[in-house]
């Protein structure tokens, strides 16, 4: 503000004097809340991690690091099954939620008018109950005598579906294809909202733009409301795909014995088993993938300045 | 319209801004961040050095696990349970029988549900008693293969018999000497737990299922039955179906069972292995038949009459449910106090009438019948004579053969 009030006196010696000390650590002071907490609850955590996982013993002698990286190559040959089987489910449920949720967003972003918030209510009201009973309800709808299971039924979805292993018999319960639709209808919302989000930035006029240029609304979505929603695209899978392949929930209670999801074994391991060191190379190895996973997805869709 | 807007900052203003931001003082560049996360990271790999050091025995030798009692001094117990485990008044607001000790005995009891999983419950409390530390808790209630690790790592208190008359005398013979704690030194029981075979008598259109047998080769169960995901009720009960005691197999007895139920997996006559959540999908029908806990299926039954149980020829296990006063905690005198309380028959009929679980106490039937006449005649609160003698218990496991065990039937249960 002085600087446009007073006038552009020159000054009488050039400041050259070095920043003090104190003034130059000011921002790592103000970084510092953020930095301990990273060090206490996610540094020091993943340190102990990797200590335990190459660390051989039992619970009553005691474990100790004995530098037994084997460990990651038998969890890994005992439990390919489960990893394959995670990201199969948790790729083709993200698939779904954006096929289901990318009209939904740009229904609410453009055509919603007054009823936007309300519907946008309704996309996060199931938040509001908890994740196990969310999963619940979907026992009941897909139930072996529902209407759901009877409708397919009687369409012959089901031959269709028991043919490609997706279902057993006549039922959907406890098949792989209940616990996708698990996958899918919980983790919806963290589709929808990025989705959203990056629809409604969108500048209505660029579409008036693209209509005036004589483009089909078919172009102006492929070269105009895509490209631009990229960024909620791109988000909205990474929420959706990474906390469902390590899910354990619905395909625990949707699921059979062949369903089951890494995040189960992990679970097992931990909890069960007692074998520390195989839960935490599972660990590993679950983030290590989905890591390869997800930067291999950001670098084929271009978007690393846009995310 | 719109008018486009320059910005509002003079040139030496936006300038003054773009200096400060990259040369000025205190400026914050991504080569000084950059060295910064790099000591950061030395930092954190000394760090990882110490903690690589690895976990120490869980196992306490000696006998560390008695405390200094308070219990004089401060009139109070801190009480970890399960949900739906304590008598309950009408109005939901108190706990009767609580209430009574508490007016009786001047010990205030802070009363927790906070037990949900064996397996999650030993992973809680697991840290503090490794490293010798109180818990916070005075007495835990946790099933008997879980009581029976805690007391193998030293981690209870050896109770004081003289301060449970009761208990000592009322306890039921079936539970007084488990292989894992013989003679009740460390533990006594809440409630007895008894694996049945329960089925939807609507989904087997009117069928009796009585054997496990059944379960895994009738034809016309299949898809519609499940096993439950705790190893030692599935294990054990197919056990039994095979001829072997679940009290005395081999490693042998154990492949052969899990074998035998991994037939039933791999020919879809098994549809799931399940925790609690099978009480719905038996009362829908989605399962016809299956292992179930006995105190589910009083509950299920209540609503659904169409629910049946059996109890196989060749027997059924009980587990049971156990109090224990875990190492260090403050108030021992004021738990065993609690413990013996529970086993004078008209508090544990208060407590049966309510729970529905096989109650561990000698002379209860004629207090529970004025409660409840029906339920005084419900073997599976009451076990009669012929059906306690087909009651066995599963053996106690070593920690080696614990998790030997473990990891097959996580194999056979998908993972």
């Amino acid at each position: 503000m002085s600087a446009t009030e007073a006038p552009p006196a020159p000054p009488e010696k050039p400041d050259v004097r070095k920043p003090s000390a104190r003034r130059r650590l000011v921002p790592y002071w103000l970084l510092l809340p953020g930095i301990l907490w990273l060090l206490v609850f996610f540094a020091l955590p993943m340190v102990y991690q990797a200590s335990t996982s190459v660390q051989t013993g039992s619970l009553e002698k005691g474990f100790e690091v004995t530098w037994h990286f084997r460990t990651y190559w038998d969890a890994l040959a005992e439990y390919y099954p489960q990893f394959v089987r995670s990201l199969l489910y948790a790729g083709t449920a993200t698939l779904l939620c954006l096929l289901l949720g990318y009209p939904l967003a740009y229904l609410i972003a453009f055509k919603a008018g007054r009823w936007r918030n309300l519907v946008l209510v309704l996309v996060v009201a199931p938040f509001f109950t908890s994740f196990l009973i969310r999963t619940l309800a979907w026992k009941t709808i897909l139930a072996d005598g529902g209407a759901v299971v009877d409708v397919m039924n009687t369409l012959h979805v089901l031959d269709v579906t028991a043919w490609l292993g997706w279902t057993e018999s006549n039922r959907v319960l406890a098949t792989p294809m209940a616990v996708v639709c698990g996958l899918t209808y919980n983790f919806l919302p963290f589709m929808i909202l990025p989705l959203y989000t990056s629809l409604d930035r969108i500048d209505g006029r660029l579409h008036e733009a693209a209509r005036d240029l004589y483009a089909t609304p078919a172009t102006t979505f492929r070269k105009v409301t895509l490209p631009l929603s990229m960024p909620g695209v791109v988000s909205g899978t990474l929420l959706t795909f990474i906390p469902a392949s390590g899910d354990y929930v619905n395909a625990e209670l949707l699921g059979s014995t062949d369903t089951k999801m890494v995040g189960s074994v992990i679970q097992t391991q931990f909890l069960r088993v007692l074998d520390y060191p195989t839960a935490a190379a599972l660990s590993f190895i679950l983030m290590a993938v989905v890591l390869l996973v997800v930067t291999v997805y950001i670098r084929r869709s271009g978007t690393e300045d846009l995310v | 319209m719109e008018q486009y807007e320059p910005e509002r900052l003079s040139a030496p203003q936006l300038a003054a801004m773009r200096r400060s931001l990259t040369h000025g003082r205190g400026a914050l560049t991504r080569r000084s961040l950059l060295r910064a996360s790099g000591m950061g990271a030395l930092a954190l790999g000394g760090l990882g050095a110490l903690s690589a050091c690895g976990i120490p025995p869980a196992k306490r030798e000696g006998d560390t696990a008695a405390s200094d009692d308070h219990s004089a001094a401060e009139k109070q117990i801190n009480f970890s349970n399960w949900t739906e485990y304590m008598d309950v008044s009408e109005d939901e607001k108190s706990r009767p029988t609580l209430d009574a000790f508490t007016k009786r005995t001047g010990i205030k009891v802070k009363y927790t549900e906070d037990i949900n999983d064996n397996v999650e419950f030993f992973g809680k409390i697991k840290p503090q008693l490794a490293a010798g530390q109180d818990t916070g808790r005075d007495l835990v209630i946790v099933t008997d293969w879980l009581a029976a690790r805690i007391i193998r790592l030293g981690w209870a208190q050896k109770l004081d018999q003289a301060n449970l008359p009761h208990a000592f005398a009322n306890l039921s013979s079936q539970f007084r000497t488990p292989d894992w704690d013989p003679g009740r030194a460390y533990s006594y029981p809440w409630t007895g737990i008894p694996t049945v075979i329960a089925y939807n008598e609507k989904a087997t259109g009117g069928r009796k299922v009585d054997s496990v047998t059944q379960l895994l080769d009738d034809p016309k169960l299949k898809g519609k039955v499940s096993f439950l995901s705790e190893m030692r009720d599935s294990v054990g009960m197919t056990l039994l179906d095979m001829g072997k005691d679940p009290g005395s197999f081999t490693d042998a007895d154990f492949d052969a069972a899990v074998g035998r139920m991994q037939k039933g997996v791999d020919t879809k006559q098994i549809r799931r292995f399940t925790g609690n959540d099978y009480t719905a999908d038996l009362s829908k029908g989605d399962i016809a038949a299956c292992v179930a806990w006995a105190g589910d299926i009083i509950q299920l039954q209540a609503d659904n009459p169409a629910i049946k149980f059996s109890i196989p020829s060749a027997g059924y296990i009980t587990s049971s449910d156990n109090m224990l006063v875990p190492a260090r905690a403050r108030h021992k005198t004021n738990a065993e106090k609690l413990m013996d309380y529970y086993y004078e028959p008209p508090v544990a009929a208060q407590l049966a009438a309510y729970i529905n679980y096989v109650c561990p106490v000698d002379g209860v039937a004629g207090e529970l019948a004025k409660i409840d006449e029906s339920m005084a005649s419900n073997t599976l609160i009451l076990p009669d004579r012929a059906m306690a003698a087909k009651s066995r218990a599963f053996r106690s496991l070593s920690a080696e053969e614990e998790t030997a065990y473990e990891e097959k039937f996580a194999k056979l249960i998908g993972a």
